[in-house]
């Protein structure tokens, strides 16, 4: 396990100078970057100034060194429009982000863990054909259109769910006011569905053809066919003994899962102004804030990193075959 | 060149099936093959149609345009679809943008560029994963390690934020969207060639083929490359599908295709505006168009899987 654990660490380091090194370049990529962090009227000595402030005229291993030690302290260097450093303005928005990104996930698994089921079961009817028709369907949606199309039909039509808003819950969770939290609960929720189902539904889709598959491939197996012939009800044979091992595949795929929805997260926000993460890297991109388009992509990666670092480790705890 | 062999008087024909490269079967007999399977899972037949029709609008779209896409006229902004005017004649089929343009006409239009991003990032893509893959498995070694560690890394998170950070810097364009969607995607490309390739390295077709004096390129790309064009073509239906799914999302933020071009994206993206006015047809066609197409692809993609390779059907 240790050594497994070393591995991992190591490349999970890796990974991570990988990021700082391919948003280093990105930045370098176009020449100068000087004229990025500059207004576009700045005079010759402005330009220069800038240049030397911001350390460009040094040579690009040194810039590269201090961008990743600096990182590594968290300093991102400070957002042009915000006037205040990068990072505390991402920390602000991120919990908002969180949310969203959990809230589809939760929805991604719940739907698709009976669905997927009820596929495998019925499988070859009308039933199972309609699933996985729509489980296609899901995974060609773009996800921000589904969100502006919801916020047409339920919102501005039905009036049934609010097309934009939101109201704090995992910030008063995490500063301990608990009571808060929990008087915000249903309308946070509330809030919550529109952006989240539109979120979700790729996810959601792709992981009802993976539960299904996985599924009939349990199924057919040897233990599954004593566990019927012990004369077991078909709900025991399906949940205890079939699905505990049809889902370990789905768990993997859960630190992957994040990747996703954070990509639909960043459009998704936009569509209804989710004061999230999202949201704030599209004014940053509209109004050119380099540093802070730079700082959000590498948080959003290195959290990605991390998540797929922490279920990889719980995975190997739980299937041993993994460590080897 | 197995063939030619049989002709000398010294040889004596392959007893092995293997020394002969994976049996083809006869050109035409394919694709009666391929279309019965289409016509008996009759969605691989609509996805075709979509294909057929989408590919059409990109040919054709000038020639069957209603009007000018970029024509704008502040007298007839936001027009809904099939609204008469006062002569009774419907101007706009679909209805007409905030700039007074014909949604169908931009419509038409748009087919090429989606097309264009879809198909151009995924030959790019697939040309360098395709040499990466066969670079990597066809030597090995250090090459080998170097190739595919690249590849982890750049699989590690998620590249629609790293694509954002480079259209940001590098501006907005067609072109530009293009390198950075193929760029993402050869990683993928690059882990099936390669797999291939260390499994057909061995093969004795190969090992003839290098006793014959066969120099290396000649063999990835004679001997090898034939072989793995299946799963290829596979991946590049599913790839297909999600660059044009990843093109509209890049678009909506003001990264993708500028507004100015005639694109589902950008439409879309200009959509934002008018949103809370509730002008449904501006956002519904032009995404409409993207989830028929990027549908069509996929279904293409899961039916070519299981056309090419039965054992990896999914449990039907």
């Amino acid at each position: 396990m240790w050594t497994y654990i070393a591995r991992r660490l190591i490349q999970t380091v890796i990974v991570i100078l990988g990021v700082t090194l391919i948003s280093f370049s990105a930045l370098h990529i176009g020449g100068d970057p000087t004229f990025l962090f500059v207004p576009e009227r700045a005079s010759d000595e402005q330009i220069v100034e800038a240049r030397k402030r911001l350390g460009f005229d040094r040579p690009l291993y040194e810039q590269y060194a201090s961008f990743v030690i600096n990182a590594a302290q968290g300093d991102f260097g400070r957002s042009l429009t915000h006037r205040r450093p990068a990072i505390e303005v991402i920390g602000d928005v991120l919990p908002a982000t969180i949310e969203l990104t959990l809230f589809s996930m939760i929805i991604a698994t719940v739907f698709a863990v009976p669905l997927g089921v009820l596929a495998a079961l019925k499988r070859g009817t009308t039933t199972d054909g309609s699933i996985m028709i729509l489980g296609m369907l899901g995974q060609s949606v773009p996800s921000f259109w589904l969100g502006i199309m919801m916020i047409m039909l339920f919102g501005l039509d039905l009036k049934w769910f609010p097309i934009s808003g939101h109201v704090p819950l995992l910030e008063p969770l995490l500063t301990g006011d608990f009571a808060t939290a929990f008087t915000n609960l249903p309308q946070s929720l509330y809030y919550l569905i529109m952006p989240s189902v539109a979120v979700g539904v790729y996810s959601l889709s792709r992981n009802a053809r993976l539960v299904r598959s996985s599924m009939l491939e349990v199924l057919s197996l040897d233990y599954v066919r004593t566990a019927r012939a012990k004369g077991l009800g078909e709900f025991a044979v399906v949940v205890h003994h079939a699905l505990r091992n049809a889902w370990l595949p789905f768990v993997t795929m859960i630190g992957l899962e994040f990747g996703f929805l954070l990509g639909g997260v960043v459009v998704v926000e936009m569509v209804f102004s989710w004061p999230g993460i999202g949201r704030l890297l599209f004014d940053a991109i509209n109004k050119r804030d380099i540093p802070l388009v730079q700082a959000s992509v590498i948080v959003m990666s290195v959290m990605f990193v991390v998540i797929n670092l922490i279920v990889d480790l719980i995975y190997a705890r739980i299937d041993p075959r993994v460590r080897l | 060149m197995t063939q030619t062999d049989q002709d000398g008087p010294f040889l004596t024909p392959p007893a092995s099936a293997d020394l002969l490269p994976p049996p083809q079967a006869q050109r035409g007999d394919r694709w009666r093959a391929a279309w019965r399977s289409m016509v008996l899972g009759r969605w691989p037949l609509l996805a075709l149609a979509i294909l057929v029709l989408v590919s059409g609008m990109a040919l054709f779209g000038p020639i069957l345009a209603p009007h000018d896409p970029n024509r704008q006229n502040i007298i007839t902004r936001l027009e809904a679809p099939m609204q008469a005017d006062r002569n009774g004649e419907v101007k706009f089929v679909l209805g007409s943008d905030g700039m007074g343009r014909d949604v169908l006409s931009r419509l038409l239009y748009g087919a090429r560029i989606s097309l264009l991003v879809g198909i151009a990032s995924i030959a790019i893509g697939g040309t360098l994963g395709v040499a990466g893959g066969l670079v990597s498995g066809y030597y090995g070694g250090w090459i080998d390690d170097v190739i595919m560690r690249l590849g982890d890394i750049q699989l590690a998170f998620p590249f629609i934020l790293m694509s954002i950070l480079f259209l940001v810097v590098l501006g907005q364009g067609v072109t530009n969207l293009i390198l950075v969607l193929g760029i993402g995607q050869w990683v993928t490309y690059a882990r099936i060639v390669r797999a291939q390739v260390f499994s057909l390295r061995e093969k004795e077709f190969v090992e003839a083929a290098r006793a014959l004096g066969a120099r290396d390129l000649s063999i990835m790309f004679g001997s090898i490359l034939p072989n793995v064009m299946g799963p290829l073509t596979v991946i590049a239906s599913f790839n297909v599908a999600s660059v044009i799914l990843a093109e509209a999302s890049l678009s909506f933020l003001g990264l993708g295709v500028p507004e100015t071009v005639p694109a589902w994206g950008s439409m879309l993206a200009e959509s934002r505006d008018t949103l809370m006015a509730n002008k449904w047809w501006l956002a519904f066609f032009p995404g409409i168009a993207i989830v028929l197409t990027v549908l069509a692809f996929n279904i293409m993609g899961d039916w070519l899987r299981d056309f090419l390779d039965p054992r990896l059907k999914e449990n039907r």
